[in-house]
């Protein structure tokens, strides 16, 4: 019999190198660092924008210059200095391709080698991907596909350009320029992102997908989604990220912003491998993302992540249920190791009447790690019959890591319904016992617990994406999980 | 002058009339620093985010009450638990009465901070335990510069005191606006146990604030049932800053009984610094109007094979507000816990609030941990069984409140008190509870 034990696990989870690091050497199109209100202008220069929106980039940046960076995660890591990195970088050949055979074929080694190789995913499901280099889109598929059924699928930038009249009334409406710190930082400076509309009463035929990957050495990056569904449409959208080794931090800083209007429904599921730093805790990428859906009638937004990578995590996806019976999910497997660190949670905000929301956390740390949960349910006043029902698991692994849940609940209103309940546990010997003594050998003993604890979360997973968050577990959890 | 300003100013005054040369002296003065740093706590500090105090301290208190006062024993007769004999330590304004108390020497003893803070026979113990394990947060400090006065228990090893405690801070309103500090020390050495009641009582609606700081010392094999009874009026604000330290295999208890006052918050600390250590914190709050109570608990598992079991239930009616802040803190040496936190909350009417916040920290990767929290309706189904049964909504109503409450009930252990509870519950709910309990 195997002696594999958790002990072994934990050992091995600590050598564990990052699988994935390597450095793609594409010639860049990379402004001096440092940032100021003529960088901004550049940027917007840069990408050919309109008026209104170098506008709204300055009055961002102005937002910004006033904030001061927020301390309250539980998070510790060296400042970032905003003044040492450069704002813009862009791949340099930038044709427009039509096919996978125009591409750099360099650029599509890299992608083979992150194991999600384009090929591979046009057979899988027919996926169409957007794939964010750094910060430019180089690639777009199956746009024909999605333009016959009115599906707008791009690039932020040329939605800028093309659709301003979208752009102009949703950007920022659900995260404003003066949000928070980081989310006034990308209003200013956001290099690109995606932008999806779904029409009304479309149900968008597969899924949408993402890959963002930080590529040149020194450049922070500033995504920026939009998502849009209108009445009674449905959309599901997939975004996923590796990052090449690297040893100084990275600073990633997205704004994701979801509108469902009424009856439509979006899905959300991220896969976030970031490069976590090595197991001395030195390197890895810096992620300060903000996440927000706005939720109208009978709309439904639900979110997913499995989060494995990163040095420091900072991510709340939340769901402002507006609408009368709107409904917000929250599904996440946050897994940390070595020296990282994750502050991850969601927030319901209950202002319809009947909404409901699900909150369904999983945290599992290993190493010296430190891993929390913080979330916030409010039920406002006017939200008649609200409810909501949160569970937070965590599992420990060793005892240098710790396992925090901060979780805030505010009810204003004497009918609404709150659940929650929090566990944190290791694996049992008894349940090691259990498996060993009908001929499970320990290694996969472990590697069924840990199954079977993060099962509802990747449960929620489409289909296409599930092989790519099979892949991702396994490198922060290589051996236990099978 | 703002009340930090004036006492500030007064811990000069204050200086006058105690021993300034006892060794006591030097942890005031550090303490006052502590709390000319820091201030009032405000809603931008995290534990605080909820409460805010800022209607409290903008009374104008008197700090020092002019004349000794005195009230008749007939008066306030209801608020001692007169049924069963007990030892009583009685303060008026702030001040020790010796009509209405009972205190002892003999074998263990039960009597005051003052003559425990200046007589030689106590050096021993208040150089042991005094300001040991109380925290320097602003509050705290400010309760430690003033300490003068307060309850004094000391129970030896192996003793077990066969009555009750009772402690009683009345305030007889004949100032407009008091601010009263008292400070108790209890200290219960190995296989000693022994069981507390504390109570703050305002004899009139005058504006009285109450910041109180409670020592316990458990030590091994020792166990301490303590009983808070918050039962005030409208203008009394109660900070009860209780910090406990237990031993191996020691077992305290702590129920708090939330009925009424302006504003009440109690931080309960608990400290494991020992194996085998067992800790219950139980609450009940029902309160209506404008009241506000917040429960801010820590309990920090510091070494092994430790328990702890917290279970809160609150009803909230009219504009009040429910604050559960509640904390757990498993060291890494602290394998083999088990943690257990409850939370449940029922809103009455459409303008109460609840705000609650169960925290784990965890850094011990062998332990059972968890906590739940609900906010919810009565059961409408139960309600209409009962209705179908000829109970009328009210009494129906009564009956779901008093047995969502009743497990917090079922763990006192002085029967006398436990039925007093149950009146009140009764009186706060408005009706008759026409059954034996």
């Amino acid at each position: 019999m195997s002696k594999y034990t958790e002990d072994d696990l934990q050992k091995e989870l600590e050598t564990k190198e990052y699988k994935y690091g390597f450095y793609t050497d594409i010639k860049s199109d990379t402004f001096p660092v440092g940032l100021n209100e003529e960088v901004v202008v550049a940027i917007s220069k840069k990408k050919e924008e309109p008026e209104w929106m170098t506008e709204w980039r300055l009055e961002a940046f102005r937002y910004w210059k006033e904030m001061v960076e927020p301390e309250w995660a539980n998070v510790h890591y060296q400042k970032p200095d905003f003044q040492a990195i450069s704002y813009y970088s862009a791949p340099n050949s930038k044709p427009k391709y039509d096919s996978l055979d125009e591409v750099d074929p360099e650029l599509l080694d890299t992608f083979k080698r992150l194991g999600i190789s384009l090929d591979e995913q046009k057979k899988l499901a027919g996926v169409a991907v957007d794939i964010v280099m750094d910060s430019v889109s180089v690639a777009t598929t199956f746009k024909k596909t999605l333009a016959e059924k009115g599906i707008i699928f791009c690039s932020i930038s040329e939605a800028i350009k093309e659709h301003p009249e979208l752009v102009k009334k949703y950007l920022g409406t659900v995260v404003p320029q003066r949000d928070n710190f980081y989310a006034a930082l990308n209003s200013a400076v956001f290099s690109d992102g995606s932008f999806c509309y779904i029409p009304k009463g479309v149900r968008c035929p597969m899924e949408l997908s993402t890959y963002f990957r930080i590529n040149q050495a020194g450049t922070g990056q500033f995504e920026r989604t939009l998502v849009i569904a209108d009445e009674g449409s449905y959309v599901s959208y997939l975004e996923g990220c590796t990052a090449p080794s690297r040893d100084e931090n990275q600073l990633h800083a997205a704004v994701v912003e979801l509108i469902a209007l009424d009856n439509a429904e979006i899905k959300y599921s991220t896969v976030q491998n970031w490069y976590p730093g090595n197991k001395e805790g030195k390197g890895g990428v810096y992620n300060f993302v903000t996440k927000r859906g706005l939720c109208e009638k009978n709309a439904k937004i639900s979110w997913t992540q499995v989060e494995t990578g990163s040095a420091v995590t900072w991510k709340y996806p939340s769901c402002v249920l507006k609408g009368d019976n709107s409904i917000g999910e929250f599904y996440s497997i946050a897994v940390t190791n070595n020296f990282q660190q994750a502050d991850t949670g969601t927030k319901m905000i209950h202002l319809g009447k009947n909404t409901r929301s699900t909150i369904i956390s999983k945290g599992i740390s290993a190493g010296q790690s430190q891993n929390s949960y913080r979330g916030l349910v409010q039920i406002s006043p006017r939200a008649e019959n609200a409810r909501n029902f949160s569970q937070c698991d965590s599992l420990l692994m060793g005892n240098k890591c710790g396992a925090h849940t901060f979780p805030y609940i505010e009810a204003k209103n004497k009918t609404a319904k709150i659940e929650h309940e929090a566990t944190t546990s290791k694996i049992g010997e008894d349940q090691i016992f259990y498996c060993n003594q009908r001929g499970i050998d320990t290694e996969k003993a472990i590697a069924l617990i840990v199954n079977g604890f993060s099962k509802e979360v990747l449960n929620k997973l489409p289909m296409e994406f599930a092989v790519e968050a099979q892949k991702l577990l396994e490198i922060s959890l290589e051996g236990s999980v099978g | 002058m703002s009340l930090k300003d004036k006492l500030v100013s007064s811990y000069l005054a204050f200086e006058d009339y105690i021993d300034a040369d006892s060794h006591i002296h030097e942890i005031r003065n550090k303490a006052i620093k502590t709390f000319e740093n820091s201030g009032f706590p405000t809603k931008k500090e995290e534990a605080w985010k909820y409460t805010s105090l800022n209607s409290i301290i903008k009374e104008d208190y008197c700090i020092f009450p002019k004349k000794e006062n005195t009230v008749e024993f007939k008066e306030v007769k209801k608020y001692f638990l007169h049924e069963i004999d007990t030892y009583k330590i009685v303060f008026i304004d702030g001040v020790y009465n010796s009509f209405l108390s009972e205190t002892t020497h003999d074998k263990v003893d039960v009597c005051l901070m003052s003559s425990a803070l200046s007589k030689p026979k106590y050096k021993a113990v208040v150089e042991n335990y005094f300001n040991k394990i109380a925290k320097d947060d602003s509050l705290t400090s400010l309760n430690t510069a003033f300490a003068k006065e307060g309850a004094y228990i000391f129970i030896p090893k192996h003793r077990e005191v066969e009555k009750p405690i009772e402690i009683i801070n009345f305030a007889t309103g004949n100032e407009a606006a008091l601010l009263l500090q008292p400070r108790n020390l209890i200290v219960v050495e190995e296989n000693a146990h022994v069981q507390i009641i504390e109570r703050h009582q305002s004899l009139t609606g005058n504006a009285v604030f109450t910041n109180s700081v409670t020592e316990i010392f458990a030590e091994k094999n020792s166990s301490v049932d303590f009983y808070k009874v918050q039962n005030d009026n409208n203008g009394a604000s109660l900070i009860d800053n209780t910090f406990i330290s237990q031993k191996d295999g020691s077992n305290v208890s702590v129920h708090t009984f939330s009925f009424g006052g302006k504003l009440i918050r109690n931080n309960l600390n608990f400290y494991q610094k020992g194996e085998h250590v067992n800790s219950t914190l139980k609450g009940i709050t029902i309160i209506e109007d404008k009241q506000h109570v917040d429960h801010n608990t820590l309990v920090n598992h510091i070494e092994p094979n430790c328990e702890s079991h917290q279970d809160y239930k609150g009803i909230f009616a009219g504009n009040s507000t429910g604050v559960f802040n509640g904390r757990i803190i498993v060291e890494k040496e602290a394998q083999k816990t088990d943690a257990f936190q409850q939370n449940n909350n029922i809103l009455i009417d459409d303008k109460a609030t609840i705000n609650s916040k169960p925290q784990l920290e965890i850094f011990a990767d062998d332990v059972k941990c968890s906590h739940g929290c609900t906010i919810g309706q009565l059961d409408e189904e139960a309600m209409f069984y009962l209705q179908t049964r000829g109970i009328r909504k009210k009494e129906a109503q009564a009956l779901l409140m008093y047995a969502f409450a009743s497990n917090v009930l079922e763990s006192v252990k002085i029967p006398e008190l436990k039925a007093r509870i149950t009146k009140l519950i009764a009186k706060k709910i408005g009706v008759n509870l026409g059954f034996n309990l």
